[in-house]
């Protein structure tokens, strides 16, 4: 009763195919980001900004990007990583090269050498499918590991091989560096995701989406719709490794600011799979949902404990995070292989119709 | 030219003029190789049994050598440690049939494959929380395995094989032909080939799909324990091992996912390609290839065979 | 309605002919040696018992196969070697046995599918669904909806096809091949697996399909009443080799035809 859309007629295509055409959905997303906007800036502390916020979206920026490759496309990559890292080194060169260029425009940036190098790594998908394919991104995985230690030229010959971030301003406020603000990272950050989530939509409502998922679920079908599979497929990786790049330079130039080649290693691209796993493969909303759950279990693990006088150590906490995600993981995949996404929409069936049972 | 020199002629010439290096990195990898080779042999096992990728191969070894080593140390005797360690792997296997594979029956494969992923993971939280996360060293002694090395002079200059890489390598030989002989020879053998062809066609002539399947993993638990000591006696045992684990895919992309030889073939291919690769080419490109060369070459593989060496080939009907 | 490409085809001339085709598998002879053509607006049965070489006949025809020997001419061009997706554009659609539906889609995303080749608006615009992309999604969004309207199945629009029943899945793929506006239609056992009345339905809405739409139609059915009533004309294979070409009637007759169907002495 609560989540009735009886009485919300469409008049014409358009609207029908809006991304929120329910009013409530429509008055939720308002809500949600006036509160990111707006209420989480000016009243939330350094902490929860900085260490919840902040990579929370940056991951959940990094899942959309797998889940339209995997998610959609069906395409399973353990990559993730190395995409990621592709994006924050090209960043980070990028700047050091030419500082006065705005460092939104090299973010921005990054993601497309990302998406160039994801295409490449792409054209085995001609040819292997499915695990096989999981395989040969796993050689991009190493390899583009690799890279990041043994090209000191991508690390400016860094004695400790690390990356660390020069202060940017924009507008004349500093926004990378040790003196830039948590909150001003957080904007920075959000706004990114908006506006990437948003296109991200876009994609998947209209005929790429289509072709995308034609392609996961039966490609010989979709073939003879007249798709051809390696342009998509490949259209995939680009797009995919696009946010994961971008991810990836907002990973280290608006949260960690600095990086060294274990930061993009395959526990990250590991990560990200399960996050788009428990979150809902091929959902939007689920990949923040995974996002959520798996970037803030560790954080709960570690605080929720003591409160209730069951301090743990440091290193519990962690073994006890690889259980709880992989026990998760396992009982998503028998119960609800859709996810978290699955689950919310069940709970807006149940108030559509609440107080009747069905 | 001077480059084209440095890749095509000199790693050649610089075999043939050290032929005792040659030898030794040869031998380094077949060692490794067979290493990886077991480890494939765990999947191939289960998955020509069961049609289930199973991921967490890798980590049941480690679990295996974990508890083994665990057992020990608090003070049980080492022979009657190996004997809980098969009982504890054998339990392990019946509750992930129970628990993992159960339910996921009728899924497509690429969801057990993640779910394989799980198990992982939550296996390496609990080995970490019941043994501790330091690294530990394998019961070798006590475990009757040969130490110390043996040295030739051969070649104009020396080579040494440890005592331990001999046995390991008798061992790894003996246990394939042994599963090869039990897969074509006898009745479970036989059962359990039925039942990777299809399981329906197994249940109808009235071969018990759980039986088998629980054969199958602690065949694949036994497996992996023999592999944990044996790599487990070279380096510690720690959870970098996992990280080998990872290493077996190219050999089984190689190898077939199906073929016991296959498996044996893929990882020497991939030991001594990997070893030859560091040691001759390594150098001229900043060194650390071993982290990638399995998985390029199992790239290239694929796009010319995407089946394998001994894998069956896919043929796609509508 | 016409697909991109060739020479107008007039009704009542040939628009697909199929040249002394064969194809094996490995050992196994699939096809031998058939040749027979469909004409332009005609509805065409493809019948034979069961591993006839029927399906494979329509996989060569789709370009899914490559045959070993002979040659098909489509609109006038003989064809060397076309890829399903070639096939596509040229304008042909099809329909599987084993429906061949997106499952992770709804029914509306299915047949909004089918529209794919005929939608060009770029990434860019994609990316901000807006302007071209916009127009396109509304232009085809209407294109479909009549063929929904068509099909009668307004209420499942946006149900993800892995709930539909059987027949209406059927239907679905039915109004997926559709939305593509093809020239020639395959159709693959159309009606398995259904019962009489979802039979009679599917049955007028192929008829409707070829009047309405002047689809020339290929059909592979084993329910003999169907094929009587539907088809203008009918091949039969039986293991692989042609045994009969002509009008229901006269096939109806043929001894070869009621020998392969009940079974010859030997």
């Amino acid at each position: 009763m609560l989540y009735r859309e009886a009485g919300q007629f469409k008049t014409n295509y358009a609207t029908d195919q809006a991304i929120f055409p329910i009013l409530q959905d429509r008055i939720g997303i308002i809500i949600i980001l006036f509160i990111a906007f707006v209420v989480i800036p000016l009243t939330g502390n350094d902490f929860f900004i900085n260490a919840i916020m902040t990579p929370f979206l940056i991951f959940s920026l990094a899942a959309i990007g797998l889940n339209l490759l995997t998610g959609y496309t069906g395409l399973l990559s353990l990559g993730t990583g190395a995409f990621m890292g592709v994006g924050a080194y090209a960043c980070y060169k990028l700047t050091t090269v030419f500082p006065n260029v705005n460092i939104i425009i090299w973010v921005i940036a990054s993601g497309f050498v990302s998406a160039a190098v994801g295409v490449v790594f792409g054209l085995p998908s001609l040819r292997i499918k499915g695990f096989y394919l999981a395989i040969a991104t796993l050689a991009a995985q190493f390899f583009l590991e690799w890279c990041f230690i043994r090209i000191p030229w991508l690390y400016n010959y860094n004695v400790s091989a690390a990356i660390e971030v020069p202060q940017r301003e924009l507008f004349g406020i500093i926004v990378t560096g040790p003196r830039a603000t948590a909150g001003t990272r957080y904007v920075i950050v959000l706004t990114f995701v908006v506006i990437m989530t948003w296109m991200a939509s876009n994609i998947v409502r209209g005929r790429i989406g289509r072709m995308w998922m034609a392609v996961r679920d039966m490609d010989i079908a979709a073939e003879l719709m007249g798709i051809r599979l390696l342009p998509t497929k490949l259209l995939a990786f680009a797009v995919s490794s696009f946010y994961c790049g971008v991810a990836g330079a907002l990973l280290v130039f608006l949260w960690y600011g600095g990086a060294e080649s274990t930061v993009f290693s395959i526990n990250e691209s590991f990560t990200v799979l399960f996050m788009i796993i428990i979150g809902g493969l091929g959902s939007l909303l689920g990949s923040f949902l995974g996002s959520a759950l798996i970037y803030i279990l560790p954080i709960i693990l570690r605080f929720v404990p003591p409160q209730l006088g069951l301090p743990l150590h440091a290193a519990t906490v962690e073994h006890l995070t690889f259980m709880i995600t992989g026990a998760l993981i396992v009982f998503f995949l028998i119960v609800e292989p859709a996810g978290l996404a699955r689950l919310w929409q069940i709970v807006k069936q149940k108030l559509r119709v609440w107080p009747f049972p069905y | 030219m001077d480059i084209l020199y440095k890749i095509f002629l000199d790693p050649f010439v610089q075999m043939g003029t050290a032929p005792d290096l040659f030898v030794q990195t040869l031998w380094e990898g077949v060692v490794g190789g067979m290493l990886y080779a077991l480890i494939a042999l765990g999947f191939v096992l289960i998955f020509k049994a069961s049609g289930v990728f199973n991921f967490a191969q890798g980590i049941m070894v480690v679990f295996a050598a974990l508890t083994l080593v665990g057992l020990y140390n608090a003070g049980v005797p080492a022979f009657l440690a190996l004997g809980l360690t098969i009982a504890v792997m054998f339990a392990l296997a019946f509750a992930v049939e129970r628990i993992v594979l159960r339910p996921l029956i009728n899924q497509p494969d690429i969801i057990l494959f993640m779910a394989t992923f799980g198990l992982t993971y939550f296996l390496i939280g609990f080995g970490e929380f019941v043994f501790g996360g330091d690294p530990k060293v394998m019961i070798t002694e006590q475990l009757y395995l040969p130490k110390g090395t043996i040295t030739y002079k051969a070649l104009g200059g020396v080579v040494s094989l440890q005592k331990l890489d001999i046995a390991a390598a008798v061992i790894a030989s003996i246990m394939v032909a042994g599963l090869a002989v039990f897969f074509s020879k006898t009745r479970i053998g036989r059962a359990l080939r039925a039942v990777a062809d299809s399981h329906s066609a197994a249940l109808s002539v009235g071969i018990s799909l759980e039986q088998i399947w629980v054969i199958v993993w602690f065949a694949a638990g036994l497996v992996a324990l023999v592999t944990g000591i044996m790599w487990g006696a070279r380096s510690d045992v720690s959870f970098a091992l996992d990280v080998i684990a990872l290493k077996a895919l190219p050999v089984l992309i190689l190898g077939g996912l199906t073929s016991i030889p296959g498996a044996i073939v893929g990882g020497l291919i991939i030991g001594v390609g990997e070893k030859l690769w560091e040691f001759y080419w390594g150098p001229l490109i900043g060194g650390g290839t071993d982290s990638w060369f399995a998985f390029v070459l199992a790239l290239v593989f694929l796009l010319f065979r995407p089946q394998g060496l001994f894998g069956e080939r896919i043929i796609e009907r509508v | 309605m016409r697909a991109a490409g060739g020479p107008d085809v007039a009704v009542g001339d040939v628009l697909l002919s199929v040249e002394n085709v064969s194809l094996s598998f490995g050992g196994v002879r699939a096809v031998s040696d058939v040749s027979f053509d469909i004409r332009k607006g005609e509805i065409r049965a493809i019948i034979g018992p069961n591993g006839a070489g029927k399906t494979s006949m329509l996989n060569v025809i789709n370009g899914f196969y490559q045959p070993q020997e002979g040659r098909i001419t489509f609109k006038g061009q003989t064809r060397a070697k076309m890829r399903p997706h070639d096939a596509a554009y040229g304008g042909i659609a099809r329909t599987f046995q084993n429906v061949a539906l997106f499952r992770g889609m709804t029914a509306l995303d299915n047949i909004m599918a089918g529209r794919t080749l005929k939608m060009h608006a770029s990434f860019f615009w994609q990316l901000l669904r807006y302007g071209p992309a916009l127009r396109e999604e509304v232009e085809h969004r209407e294109h479909v909806e009549e063929i929904i309207d068509f099909l009668k199945i307004q209420e499942i629009r946006r149900v993800p096809v892995g709930r539909l029943p059987y027949g209406l899945q059927k239907r679905v793929e039915l109004g997926r091949a559709l939305a593509m506006e093809p020239e020639l239609l395959l159709l693959d056992e159309p009606m398995a697996g259904m019962n009489l009345e979802e039979k009679e339905d599917m049955s007028r809405f192929v008829l409707d399909v070829n009047d309405h739409y002047g689809t020339t139609i290929a059909l592979i059915e084993h329910d003999m009443g169907v094929v009587m009533d539907l088809s203008d004309r009918v091949v039969v294979l039986d293991h692989g080799i042609k045994i009969a070409d002509g009008t229901p009637d006269e096939v109806k007759r043929n001894q070869a035809v009621i020998g392969a169907y009940l079974g010859v002495a030997h």
